[in-house]
């Protein structure tokens, strides 16, 4: 497991006695962008809340940086993992730099490195500190709360990022430059980041693999490229929606 | 004699009563509230806790207040003459609508908020302090509003078990078949009641992050 950030070995979930998910067996390399892209259902929120512990297999291991997550502390294994879902996930009640600097309070920083690295990813995701960080979470844009978002889930430099489809609530316009934008972050802090989706065109824009879900299985797994050129037919079915 | 020359000449009894009256609603939605919030809270955490907490809580509500307050006199430690005795009664009486709406408040919360904090790492403490209790703050707030109102009400029968406040006018117009006397007591308890709802209701509407 050493050179893994996170490994499916064996996987499985059931809830009820009734089964989700697996066997799974997957490895997602440091550093690397795997998107998961699935229809509503497929179990691909499922994978995302077994690596941060929000659910523990019912059979088999997930292990995240070496450990299975049976063996960590979920509060610990959480704050070690930035975690960004669709607008809903910003606390309403808190300003935005509280919701940025969140992660950071937990873990008991100090207020003046608190506020600077609030600062330091606010100007990170575009948007400026001053007009901002007073601010609460519905008197933003769609795309602004998505980038407030993904500055939360970067806060306390998390090796790992988790997204259930944070661009989904946006137009396609703003949805395109948060792609971009995204990716590009992604890879110059070198995060290894888990991508879920049911957007083809998403998954092929930031994936360095893209893994499909169907009925909580993988049935195909490899690069944009594969995706593009593959002849399974599950595939294929996708890439009509390109 | 009308109404406000009974007022004018007893200005001052008016007045003690009215003091008297609020202090025995303050108290007992104090003491309602913090013995209210934590169950309130607890019963959000435990299923088992909750059919057992609100069912008793329920039972107080539905017992005619004159009744509570005679069967608490024989009561031990409790009980006796006076606003002690009172003062339980009005407790027992305001618990419920904040218990219960502390429990709604908590519940209430969006799931997905919920998720996202516990994401992020929140232990159960934190989900509850930084999360759960400020976002139930205007519902348990209402609850508290509704507490108060009822015991302003229900106090002015206190005066039956010698606890003072505006029911003692009330008692006494009635025993005298004089309105004067009896509207001495009900219009500062109506007044009472209104301020403090509207007090609260502004209190409710400051601290409601949705206004912000």
């Amino acid at each position: 497991m050493a050179q893994a950030a996170i490994a499916f070995t064996g996987t499985r979930f059931a809830h009820d006695g009734r089964h989700i998910l697996g066997p799974l067996d997957l490895m997602i390399p440091p550093g690397e962008t795997l998107v998961l892209l699935g229809k509503s259902g497929s179990g691909k929120t499922t994978m995302l809340r077994l690596i941060n512990a929000l659910l523990i297999p019912t059979g088999g291991e997930v292990f995240v940086l070496g450990r299975s997550t049976r063996d960590w502390d979920p509060v610990r294994l959480r704050r070690s993992i930035g975690y960004v879902i669709q607008e809903v996930g910003l606390l309403p009640h808190l300003s935005v730099a509280r919701n940025v600097g969140l992660v950071p309070a937990l873990e008991r920083w100090s207020a003046d490195r608190i506020e600077r690295r609030v600062a330091e990813l606010l100007d990170l995701v575009g948007l400026p500190v001053r007009d901002f960080a007073a601010r609460l979470p519905h008197k933003l844009s769609g795309g602004q709360r998505q980038r407030v978002g993904v500055a939360r889930a970067l806060a306390a430099d998390p090796p790992i990022l988790l997204c259930d489809e944070p661009f989904g609530a946006v137009d396609p316009v703003t949805r395109a430059e948060l792609q971009r934008e995204f990716r590009d972050l992604a890879k110059r802090l070198r995060k290894t980041v888990v991508f879920v989706t049911h957007d083809v065109r998403e998954a092929l824009v930031l994936g360095d693999r893209v893994a499909l879900i169907e009925a909580g299985l993988v049935s195909f797994l490899g690069s944009p490229n594969d995706f593009r050129h593959s002849d399974d037919p599950a595939v294929a079915a996708f890439r009509t929606l390109l | 004699m009308s109404f406000f020359e009974f007022v004018l000449q007893n200005r001052g009894d008016v007045w003690f009563r009215t003091v008297e009256h609020l202090v025995l609603v303050g108290i007992s939605t104090g003491a309602a509230i913090a013995i209210g919030v934590p169950l309130g809270i607890g019963i959000s955490r435990s299923a088992r806790l909750r059919a057992p907490v609100l069912g008793v809580a329920n039972v107080f509500q539905t017992i005619p207040s004159l009744a509570l307050f005679g069967f608490l006199i024989p009561v031990p430690f409790v009980g006796g003459i006076g606003a002690r005795t009172a003062i339980v009664a009005l407790v027992l009486y305001a618990l419920l609508p904040i218990i219960r709406n502390t429990y709604a408040g908590i519940v209430g919360v969006d799931p997905a908020v919920r998720e996202a904090a516990r994401g992020m790492g929140m232990t159960d403490a934190e989900l509850l302090r930084l999360v759960e209790l400020p976002l139930a703050v205007p519902v348990m707030l209402a609850g508290i509003r509704v507490a108060t109102v009822i015991g302003v009400g229900i106090a002015t029968i206190a005066a039956a078990i010698g606890a003072g406040g505006l029911g003692v006018f009330i008692f006494q117009g009635v025993a005298l078949v004089d309105h004067a006397v009896i509207l001495a007591g009900a219009v500062p308890a109506a007044l009472l009641a209104l301020m403090l709802d509207g007090g609260l209701h502004l209190v409710e509407r400051k601290l409601d992050w949705r206004a912000r």
